[in-house]
């Protein structure tokens, strides 16, 4: 973690370079940063948090920007709001002292990972001695991982991810001027809504999107980042219509291929195996200043998705114990580092596109 | 040495908003075409890359612009700021011209915004670019280049061989060394000469020295200079150029637009000795900013400070260098640098004669001073609320209005009046023929875009 200096700096520095920006402001038209910009008067330290995360480091501003490197001015928005915005997650991590596990994402999930992939194959393998054997029909995947297990641990896990994010959410929301009034207003939440689900801001202000390489525009970054977030969402919808059919409906996966949960599954699994992979893509071609964490948290996505087809397709197999084993392993890993990772970013950005609404009506 | 650059029908020298016009227009037309932009990539552009509008005449709506704005209208805005400085062919031509380009350049990618917070009345005459100057250049660099277009970097056209009014080759700069380039036709675009050092002492004096140039440090004139030692006619005034009173803290070149300061109506402004010199509350400032640079210019050491104080602080675009403050006026004096008696009476003797009214930033309100010299007309508040607050100006030139002399195709014309034969002129280097002096926002960029289309045209045509 950067100590006070560096953490000052980073501040001080984005502030510097806001001020420019709030003179010149030739970039209103791009993003939510530039359109709230023109409504201060003097930028402060205390207004970095909120505009770190509006930004979402899609580089138009920087591309055309006439104080960019090698000008003496230096400016580059995209870096300045990314290292504050990153400082922004430790800072607002809960319990605090896990805000220096940002630093080191990678690392510690691929520990965690580890660590859940050994105990949870480990476990199955070793106090099931039928986990091995072909097991079909409905309570097939119960005869490997008993129910009770396999739903406390992931309830425990993805509650503590949800707590944790929500205590995050309540702290940055309160330092940056959010009250509950302005989350549960009807307005605010359209709006904020409909520039989530569009990704609206992705699109650079024209709709021809934003700067990956050079100075072309492209769509690129918002399709894969829509197959990622409507991925993720589809397949949380898979789970929780499993649920309803389980404790709801007395139906017990696995279930057919052409049941809705299977069906809602496969469709997020298919867009979280192109969403992550196309980002990753794009990552790797721009050089971009951001911390790994975006690669722990797209690699997980993927290989869950990936664990989860292999799961599909082979669940009538002997394969089927060790396969689910692999899969919960991930998702496991994937609910513990939550909070701590990547994931954040929807949890804070959405937050402050929420203040965006109250302020830019 | 030869030339390392392709054999191309049209040569465009400049690789800013003109230039670039004119290298897609010929390309699109067919032919062969080299730019030579003499800043590096990351500068690229010219003076257009600080640029954020053109000013363009329409009918209804069109693209971001409100309303209609008929050419008889912008003819007579422009009429009024030149006091008829103004080549009225030209200055129609450009004008007919502006609706096309608007399209042509809408056509090409280029995105456009509604008129940016802080600027006063200019949405329905002025259609901005989404992003500014920059973002247009990185457009139309990607068009060009798409389009055939072979540009090069750092290359600096340092001479042209003119004979009887033709240009047959051209000296370039470039890597280290010193190439002849052949062509069949030349497009200049290569700006004024505002960053030339010499040049500028040798029009204003020794004065030059404290003027900060606001844009690119690649517009050294020496194309400018080619032409006029060519036989070519010239047009405008040396001294006349576009000068703002910027913050005189911005850098000397490149300080582009963060360097205006917009408290000038809502205080005082003295010299270095202490004393008012112009009315501050003429007009609105967008109005008025462009007589400001000369105003300073004119004050001893070019330097002069804007005073406000506390009330009005935030009546004002904020400023990207932070004011000087003060919590009594002896003690701004001090912190300036000016006699601490003269500006106590300045401001005294101001207060006294400031009259009651209704004080409105945001129109032309009853605010006035009585029985000064020169008496503040607008927007006169009493300087008494502490803290005070100074910003230091100093004139920045935006670009030099000499240049050659041009007919409506383009064709530079030469001191005997007859068009050049193969050499055609485009932007700020030619400039001049409508905007003899003053400045209408958003002219200069539309003045490039139309003679760069028009040059790019002909240049190719002439190849045929």
């Amino acid at each position: 973690m950067p100590d006070a200096l560096t953490l000052r700096d980073t501040t001080a520095e984005a502030v510097q370079m806001l001020t420019v920006c709030n003179a010149c402001r030739y970039c209103e038209g791009y993003c939510a940063v530039f359109q709230d910009l023109s409504h201060y008067r003097k930028v402060e330290a205390q207004d970095i948090d909120y505009f770190a995360n509006l930004c979402h480091h899609c580089t138009a501003c920087l591309h055309a920007c006439q104080y960019k490197p090698p000008h003496e001015f230096g400016i580059d928005i995209p870096r300045a709001l990314t290292a504050t915005r990153e400082q922004s997650y430790a800072d607002y991590a809960w319990p605090k002292p896990a805000g220096d596990l940002f630093a080191n994402h990678g690392v510690i999930a691929s520990v965690v990972t580890a660590v859940c992939l050994t105990l949870v194959l480990g476990m199955t393998m070793w106090l099931n001695p039928a986990a091995a054997e072909t097991h079909t029909g409905p309570g097939a995947f119960y005869a490997v991982i008993p129910h009770g297990v396999m739903a406390a641990t992931g309830l425990v896990t993805f509650s503590y991810g949800l707590l944790a994010m929500f205590v995050s959410a309540l702290r940055y929301g309160r330092s940056i001027g959010v009250r509950s009034g302005d989350v549960f207003n009807y307005a605010n939440l359209l709006r904020t809504t409909h520039a989530i689900a569009s990704m609206r801001h992705l699109g650079g202000g024209h709709g021809d999107g934003c700067n990956e390489t050079d100075a072309a525009y492209t769509n690129r970054r918002r399709y894969f980042h829509q197959a990622t977030m409507w991925g993720f969402l589809l397949c949380f919808a898979a789970t929780c219509v499993a649920t309803i059919y389980e404790l709801g409906l007395g139906r017990l996966s696995p279930f057919p291929y052409t049941s809705l949960p299977v069906v809602l599954g496969s469709l997020g699994g298919l867009g979280l195996l192109l969403g992550p992979a196309g980002l990753a893509w794009l990552r790797w071609r721009r050089d971009d200043p951001t911390s790994p964490m975006d690669w722990s948290l797209l690699l997980m996505l993927f290989t869950i998705s990936l664990t989860g087809f292999a799961l599909m397709l082979w669940r009538e197999t002997s394969w089927m114990g060790a396969l689910l084993a692999v899969h919960l392993g991930f998702v496991l890993a994937f609910f513990l580092t939550l909070p701590y990772g990547k994931f954040v970013h929807g949890i804070y950005r959405g937050v402050a596109l929420i203040k965006f609404a109250r302020d830019n009506p | 040495m030869s030339a390392p650059f392709p054999q191309a029908d049209v040569t465009v020298i400049g690789g800013g908003h003109a230039g670039l016009c004119a290298a897609i227009s010929a390309a699109r037309e067919g032919a062969s075409v080299t730019l030579l932009e003499s800043a590096p990539l990351a500068m690229r552009g010219g003076n257009s890359r600080h640029t954020r509008n053109l000013r363009a005449r329409h009918d209804g709506p069109a693209v971001t612009l409100t309303g209609s704005y008929d050419a008889e209208e912008y003819f007579q805005d422009l009429l009024r700021v030149t006091q008829g400085a103004t080549d009225e062919a030209l200055a129609r031509l450009t004008i007919d011209e502006s609706a096309s380009l608007l399209c042509w350049l809408s056509d090409l990618g280029v995105h456009f915004q509604p008129a940016l917070s802080g600027t006063l009345n200019l949405s329905r005459t002025n259609a901005f670019f989404l992003g500014g100057g920059c973002a247009l250049m990185n457009t139309l660099y990607e068009v060009a280049e798409t389009a055939g277009v072979a540009v090069f970097y750092d290359a600096e056209v340092i001479a042209l061989e003119m004979e009887a009014g033709c240009c047959r080759s051209l000296t370039v700069r470039y890597a280290g060394a010193t190439h002849t380039l052949d062509t069949s036709s030349v497009v200049a675009a290569s700006g004024g000469f505002q960053a030339n050092d010499a040049w500028m002492r040798d029009v204003w004096g020794e004065a030059a020295d404290n003027f900060l140039i606001r844009g690119t440090p690649y517009n050294r004139g020496l194309v400018l200079r080619a032409l006029l030692d060519g036989g070519a006619a010239a047009v405008g005034d040396p001294q006349q150029c576009h000068a703002v009173a910027i913050d005189a803290r911005a850098p000397k070149y490149d300080g582009g637009i963060v360097s205006r300061l917009d408290c000038v109506p809502f205080g005082i402004v003295v010299n270095r000795a202490g004393q008012r010199f112009y009315d501050e509350g003429e007009d609105f400032w967008p109005k008025r900013y462009a007589i400001w640079g000369r105003l300073v210019a004119q004050q001893p050491d070019q330097i002069a400070f804007a005073i406000v104080d506390h009330k009005v602080r935030d009546n004002f675009m904020p400023s990207v260098y932070p004011p000087v403050e003060a919590d009594s006026i002896e003690a701004l004096a001090a912190a300036i640098d000016v006699p601490a008696d003269t500006l106590q009476a300045t401001v005294s003797g101001y207060n006294a004669a400031v009259q009651a009214g209704d004080y409105d930033p945001d129109a032309l309100d009853g605010c006035r001073t009585q029985g000064l010299s020169p008496d503040k007309t607008h927007w006169a508040l009493a300087l008494d609320e502490p803290p005070y607050l100074a910003y230091p100006l100093r004139p920045g030139i935006t670009f030099t209005y000499l240049g050659v002399k041009v007919d409506a195709r383009a064709r530079v014309l030469m001191s005997d009046g007859q068009p050049s034969e193969n050499v055609y002129a485009a932007g700020e280097i030619m400039a001049g023929n409508v905007l003899g002096k003053g400045y209408c926002a958003g002219t200069g960029m539309t003045i490039g875009g139309v003679f760069g289309r028009i040059a790019g045209r002909e240049a190719a045509c002439l190849t045929r």
